[in-house]
């Protein structure tokens, strides 16, 4: 789809007036120069001081128990499993856009990659965060690794949680991986930029002696390929799997065969939003309007409209087969969701989800900077309501209507979960002030007349 | 007097400098905490109130610590602090105990004066454990909740441990000095009038005597009962009746047709232990014996007994004798005087029907009446069975069992009426709690301001010890010599099954102490008690050629043989019909003993705490009752606070909608509101006593409800009353079931095995399973206190059993169908099924939860990191999680006393559930093994199975093709919960029937596209 550009190219990638020295120069100097927006600052307090919340709020739960928090039975699992999977859904914008982008040859990815991963990473560190706290008794969390011991145990492999175990560690290394190998050739850029001692010596010992050759350049871009070969079906795998969590169990409302590709879904959704909401602020916060441009912008609401859409379809056919299966506790399940006590919560879901992204459907919207924020923002609500609903509610009523109970979070697991939004927020803002943000060398490749590849059609 | 008001006590300070000490540190840092100021304060109060700790799930730690401080400080106060152990081989091993098994003991424990025989279990010399004794004749091996957490009293950290003067430490010594002085004075002054001894019920034939002695010492000395659940009504009924006062059982083996008039028979009556068991044997339905009696209820407040009724009606209690009336009237019963009107909830219809069915069944049928029913409905009720031939079949008169002069409320009044007018010089309460539990009207604590000396023994320091100048404390029972009648008669020995913990003294001891009497010292008092009776010929039944060979039989047996009393003619005497009362109008009000903390003596039991109430559900608290139409006209709902009024005295209480009680009437359980009491009792509650007036003591008219607008919350354990159309409990038509064998319940597909990738297992040795007969099982909760005491189930309190946080592996699920004014109930127990294909053994991430070789699904505590997904993946919801440390009894030794050896303590963070007592099984297999056999059904008793007063549950070999279990899978109303999930439970369920009277309930004839047959 093309839009009223009343030209017949699409919309640069990158604002013109740039040369590799000005690209350079804009991206390195965020870092090199030392000084920050008072923006970050405020952005970085505000985090630090929710990270000490979460610092707090751990302690607690492992002086105390998981009992601090507001699981009960029948609700085994609460918060921590939402913000596991919520984390973790967030995490899946970064790889998309590294690998599949990359291998689409989608070079609009270029401006946003860089913090995506990042972002990706971080995400991936909190939601990592939960499997390990929400144990009752976490000490033991090396239990679930395969490793030889005098027990003569290994894992029970039939476990989905097992599976998580290897699904988020493999995604986890091979983002970190795919990242750093990305990062090396501006870490060298950093290193020949740097004006002191600390610079030079932090930056050189992590560009691992990149001195630019072609050699260098030929098994980078092997290397960065092969790496995004391998991360690509991560994509797919890693919320299959942590969707097989629930789809494994017997419970109504999880047991259901839509759920590896409706997670999926949802994660780029998710994905998406946070790159949105992380892109909007930075992009403004820096001056980055020539990098990361409106297209890009527009872009992103597109995937996060279209993979809504598959959500939405999720979301009927979950209602749609319950109720034509016909199933008792199933129907009961979409009953309960619908008009129970977490109606609210469902309704609410539909609204954030399903009908406010629609707005998206318009350019005006898409044009919009704000509007786009706010969409975004709300699509992030949205998919943490959803796995409240998908956690909570199919728990709470399952097949004996005398186990049935209520479950409501406590301020513990309120203060958990912002507070790796504080961590997330901590380490988002650190990324920003001693890595570059975008990607310097692959900027340089798309300066037109450059050494690269030209802009590409990808819409 | 100056009686001292005691405050709570901040005990952090205290508690804060022993956390620091540890080992032998620990109680040289005792000794410098009695220099420091605070801890002589300390020692001039007596109750640390801290029950607030205990409502709090994160500072439950704490509350256990400090319970900790209180019993090591108060060994400290005491001065009997435990020895130094030393851990040595024995040199000459006593007989029979062979270290790790666990010997049992004959004892009895005795509940409102009547005793049920118990087994006491005793591992290196500490008891852990109660069961029924088989052999008595009230328990024939069952038991209740009650007896099942009467141990816990034993460790109770809150129990009294010191003699208290006026508040303060003082010695046995010096109370038996002081009382020698006072009795001396009031024998020389010929005062004996102005000693009273208050006691509950006695039973006993011993103390009996001693206080009768007493009597002879002092001439004068009154002894009055009190008992706030007295049986006195039933006692006005058999004197109207009969002209005395006779005692009156049931023999429900023999019974038919039985008509419950507002009578609990599965729980208030002395009795009610062994009237289960053989009312469950005459409604046992199997294949093979296609008879079931049958059991109507017209009763006011809810009880197990209407919710089992196959017809329950509802009216208000005091409409209870109109129904009587009319029954007897249209029975053609001599004597009555006028027939009375039928009240709204029992038609004519209803009369006929029942009339023409106990008449059809004469000298097979059973009215009972209810204990709380006034005398009148007692001589109804008698009068009926005379009429109807029962008399001899299936009810037994004889000697009362208690021994009292007049009726107890008199006996409290007459007490009262004499301290107001300084007619008493000493009083001596042993036992009970008439301060919290005497009628309101009496004030009971007001008169006793005149009475010149005051003691008190008990097992808490309560109420009324507070008022007291003396309060002793008292042995539990498992430390004391004594003995008791049984509802029957029956003698049931009582003896200590451990040296007493605290300074206590037994009530025989105190009373000898009182008397006069050569031996002071328990046993000897009993044994010489028993000697003389022997050397009097006194016991009927040979017990041998010497008292010593006898004692040994009685001891071993736990009673004393042919002690029951014996049938006794009776003939009723003209006039026998009290007449109609007129019921004045307005809202009434029904006092009921609590089915947990009964009247009050529990309120500091955890365990019972915590048990669910049958019918609500609730626990840790009592409500008003209230039915859904009076709820909605009062605008009321759940847990809206009240002012109750009556006669001018008002209570604050929250609601509990209850569906089945009668319009227009408020029950109020007993039992809670205390406010001296340990710190799990205090503050539960509200004091229904505050309304109970002489004149209503067990209901009345004109009570006054206004709502407040404020709330109280209530923990529930189950908030979903409705099966919701699921196939979960099966009930089914007797009728249907006798003419064709099978019943119809909804059609579900069940996956057979060859419906699995895997394998189905193998099970070459045993294979273990369950069954549970939902027709006999009462939902008495019984099994649920017995689960909790034999494997060491943690209590967590309210505040977590408010957030779906209980621990007990087996619970009872209560569901209601049909109208919402008087539904049909039915009860389910649910632990663990042991699934063949268990859902929750697949999603374990470390293999904490496996299957074993015999078909249990077994958990591994040590292995469990605690992901809590096997309890999400559950469907039945059994497995139980320790969200916090609910075993930290670090500090409180005494706790872990009372623990089963052979069941690990689980820690916090790991999932437990239902094992099928693997311990008992693995202890059956040894002792196979060592005896050199197979192992053979009914080897393995599990603790629910044991403790189950219906017998409803069959647990064995299903490999075994000639166990009882095998046979129950046979049996066509046998049903697997949720089966059609392919999980193929071991534990199975036997269909409830109802066996409907034809006339009331034509069979509704249901569309076969729904149901399937058997």
């Amino acid at each position: 789809m093309t839009e009223p550009q009343g030209v017949l190219k699409p919309d640069p990638v990158i604002e013109p007036g740039h040369d590799y020295g000005s690209i350079t120069e804009k991206i390195a100097s965020i870092v090199d120069t030392g000084r920050q927006p008072k923006f970050w600052w405020v952005g970085f307090g505000i985090g630090f001081a929710l990270m000490q919340l979460f610092l707090v709020s751990a302690v607690w739960l492992l002086w105390e128990g998981v009992g601090v928090w507001g699981i009960n039975n029948p609700v085994g699992w609460g918060f921590a499993i939402i913000n596991l999977v919520w984390w973790i859904g967030i995490g899946h914008a970064g790889t998309l856009i590294s690998a599949i982008l990359l291998l689409l040859r989608q070079d609009w990815r270029t401006s946003i990659n860089r913090f995506a991963e990042a972002m990706t990473l971080f995400a991936v560190a909190c939601a990592g965060m939960f499997p390990l706290l929400h144990m009752g008794r976490p000490w033991f969390f090396y239990w679930l690794i395969p490793y030889p011991n005098t027990f003569g145990m290994w894992p029970q492999f039939r476990s989905p949680l097992v599976w998580d175990v290897f699904a988020i560690s493999t995604y986890a290394t091979a983002s970190a991986l795919f990242w750093f190998i990305g990062l090396i050739p501006d870490l060298a850029t950093l290193r020949d930029r740097a004006t002191n001692r600390t610079g030079k010596f932090v930056y050189g010992l992590l560009s691992m002696g990149w001195r630019g050759s072609a050699v260098h350049w030929y098994r980078y871009e092997v290397a960065y390929l092969l790496l995004a070969g391998l991360a690509t079906p991560l994509v797919v795998s890693v919320h299959t799997v942590v969707s097989f969590d629930f789809a494994i169990g017997i419970i109504p409302g999880w047991h259901a065969t839509i759920f590896p590709p409706y997670f999926v879904a949802g994660a780029i959704y998710a994905g998406f939003a946070m790159v949105l909401t992380l892109a909007i602020p930075i992009r403004w916060m820096y001056g980055l309007h020539d990098f990361i441009t409106a297209r890009h912008l527009r872009n992103m609401a597109k995937v996060m409209l279209a993979t809504g859409l598959i959500v939405a379809y999720g979301y009927s056919m979950e209602a749609f087969m319950a109720w034509y299966s016909g199933a008792t506790y199933e129907t009961a399940m979409i009953e309960h969701r619908l008009f129970g006590s977490f109606a609210h919560i469902f309704w609410a879901l539909i609204a954030v989800n399903v009908v406010i992204p629609q707005v998206l459907w318009f350019p005006q919207v898409r044009r919009s900077t704000a509007a786009l924020f706010c969409v975004a923002m709300v699509v992030n609500v949205g998919m943490w309501l959803e796995r409240y609903l998908i956690v909570v509610t199919s728990l709470s009523k399952d097949f004996l209507p005398s186990s049935w109970g209520e479950y409501a979070a406590t301020r513990w697991d309120w203060a958990t979960y912002i507070g790796t939004i504080g961590l997330f927020l901590t380490l988002m803002f650190l990324f920003l002030r001693v890595l570059p943000l975008i990607s310097i060398f692959e900027m340089r490749t798309l300066v037109p007349g450059g050494a690269g590849k030209k802009g590409g059609d990808d819409e | 007097m100056t009686h001292q008001r005691l405050h709570s006590v901040e005990l952090t300070e205290l508690q804060d400098k022993l956390a620091r000490a540890q080992g032998k540190q620990y109680w040289r840092s005792l000794d410098e905490l009695a220099e420091t100021p605070e801890f002589v304060e300390y020692l001039h109060r007596e109750f640390p109130e801290q029950a607030s700790e205990m409502n709090d799930p994160v500072s439950r730690r704490r509350f256990l610590q400090l319970m900790g401080a209180s019993i090591a400080l108060a060994g400290a106060t005491a001065c009997n602090g435990q020895a130094v152990e030393k851990i040595v081989p024995y040199v000459r091993q006593p007989e029979n105990m062979i270290p790790g098994r666990p010997l049992y003991y004959a004892t009895g424990f005795s509940l409102g004066g009547y005793a049920i025989g118990a087994l006491a279990e005793s591992h290196m010399g500490r008891p852990t454990k109660l069961e029924g004794n088989p052999e008595h004749p009230a328990s024939l091996g069952s038991s209740n909740s009650y007896l099942q957490a009467s141990i816990l009293d034993l460790y109770d950290p809150d129990r009294s441990q010191v003699v208290l003067n006026n508040g303060r430490i003082a010695t046995w010594e010096g109370f038996i000095a002081a009382l020698g002085t006072e009795l001396a004075t009031l024998e020389a002054s010929g005062n004996g009038s102005r000693l009273r001894i208050l006691t509950q019920t006695v039973t006993s034939p011993t103390q009996i005597d001693l206080i009768e002695a007493v009597q002879a010492r002092l001439p004068g000395a009154q002894w009055h009962q009190w008992e706030p659940i007295n049986r006195d009504a039933v006692r006005a009924g058999a004197v109207a009746a009969f002209g005395e006062p006779v005692d009156t059982r049931y023999d429900f083996s023999r019974a038919s047709v039985v008509l419950s008039l507002d009578a609990d028979i599965y729980a208030d009556l002395p009795g009610s232990i062994r009237y289960t068991r053989d009312f469950a044997d005459r409604r046992r339905v199997r294949d093979d014996d296609r008879n079931m009696a049958r059991l109507y209820s017209v009763e006011s407040t809810p009880t197990i007994t209407g919710a089992s009724a196959d017809h329950r009606w509802r009216v208000r209690a005091s409409d209870v004798e109109a129904v009587a009336r009319v029954v007897a009237a249209s029975l053609g019963v001599a004597g009555l005087e006028g027939s009375g009107q039928l009240p709204d909830g029992v038609d004519a219809e209803v009369v006929d029907a029942l009339t023409a069915d106990l008449r059809a069944h004469a000298g097979t049928s059973l009215v009972v009446p209810g204990e709380g029913q006034p005398p009148a409905v007692h001589a109804l009720a008698h009068a009926i069975n005379a009429h109807l031939g029962n008399v001899g079949e299936t009810v037994v008169h004889s000697e009362p069992v208690a021994p009292q002069p007049q009726s107890q409320a008199a006996s409290l009044e007459a007490l009262v009426e004499d301290m107001r007018a300084d007619a008493v010089g000493m009083l001596v309460v042993i036992g009970g709690n008439p301060v919290y539990d005497a009628p309101a009207d009496l004030d009971f604590a007001g008169a006793l301001d005149a009475v010149g000396t005051r003691v008190h023994m008990g097992l808490h320091a309560n109420e009324t010890s507070e008022l007291c100048h003396w309060h002793v404390p008292e042995n539990h029972f498992l430390e004391s010599w004594g003995d008791a009648r049984a509802y029957d008669g029956t003698v049931t020995l009582v003896q200590p099954l451990i040296e007493p913990l605290y300074l206590g003294h037994t009530a025989l001891e105190l009373t000898a102490i009182m008397a006069g009497a050569a031996e002071t010292e328990g046993r000897a008092v009993l044994e010489s008690a028993w000697r003389d009776r022997w050397a009097a010929g006194e016991i009927e039944v040979d017990l041998g050629p010497t008292f010593d060979k006898a004692w040994r039989r009685i001891l071993h047996d736990g009673l004393v043989p042919g002690t029951a009393y014996p049938a006794r003619p009776t003939a009723l005497v003209g006039g026998w019909d009290l007449g109609a009362t007129v019921n004045s109008g307005g809202m009434e009000v029904i006092f009921r003993v609590d089915p947990t903390v009964y009247d009050g003596r529990f309120a500091n039991n955890g365990w019972l705490q915590e048990t669910p109430k049958p019918l609500t559900k609730l626990t840790w608290d009592n409500a008003a009752l209230v039915s859904p139409a009076t709820a909605e006209r009062l605008g009321v709902a759940n847990e809206d606070v009240v002012e109750l009024t009556y006669d001018g005295r008002s209570v604050r209480a929250p609601i509990w909608v209850l569906p089945g009680q009668p319009d227009e009437s408020v029950t109020l359980p007993l039992g809670y509101g205390r406010t001296r009491t340990g710190r799990v009792g205090t503050g539960t509650g509200f004091n229904a006593y505050t309304l109970r007036t002489s004149d209503a003591l067990a209901f009345a008219t004109g009570l006054d409800v206004a709502p407040t607008g404020r709330r109280y919350q209530l923990a529930s354990t189950q908030m979903h009353h409705s099966m919701e159309g699921r196939d979960i409990v099966r009930v089914g038509d007797f009728h249907e079931f006798e003419s064709t064998g099978g019943i119809q319940h909804p059609h579900t597909h069940v996956p057979g095995p060859e419906e699995s990738l895997f394998p189905p297992y193998e099970y070459n040795g045993h294979s273990w399973g369950m069954s549970i007969d939902l027709n006999v099982c009462i939902g008495c909760t019984g099994c649920v206190t017995a689960c909790q005491a034999e494997n060491n189930v943690p209590v967590v309190g309210k505040t977590e059993v408010a957030n779906g946080r209980e621990m007990h592996w087996i619970r009872v699920d209560r569901y209601w169908s049909g109208g919402v004014e008087n539904p049909e109930t039915v009860f389910q127990p649910v632990a663990c099924m042991h699934c063949d294909n268990a859902p929750c053994e697949v999603v374990c991430p470390v293999a904490a939860t496996v299957h074993g070789s015999e078909g249990l699904n077994e958990m591994v505590y040590n292995r469990c990191v605690g992901t809590r997904y096997c309890a999400n993946n559950c469907p039945y919801k059994v497995r139980r999680f320790n969200f916090l440390d609910y075993t930290d009894y670090d500090d409180a030794p005494m706790m872990k006393l009372l623990h089963n050896p052979d069941v690990t303590v689980r820690s916090r963070g790991v999932m437990e559930k239902c094992t099928y007592c693997v311990q008992r099984i693995n202890v059956a297999r040894q002792d196979a093994k060592v005896d050199g056999r197979e192992m053979v059904d009914g080897d393995v008793v599990t603790a629910c199975q044991q403790a189950c007063p219906a017998q409803a549950i069959t647990f064995g070999d299903l490999n075994d093709p000639d166990s009882a279990i095998a046979a129950a899978r046979e049996e066509p109303l046998h049903y697997g919960l949720l089966e059609e999930l392919g999980t193929r439970p071991r534990t199975n369920y036997m269909a409830r029937l109802r066996n409907a009277n034809t006339t009331l309930n034509p069979p509704v004839e249901r569309s076969d596209s729904e149901v399937e047959h058997d």
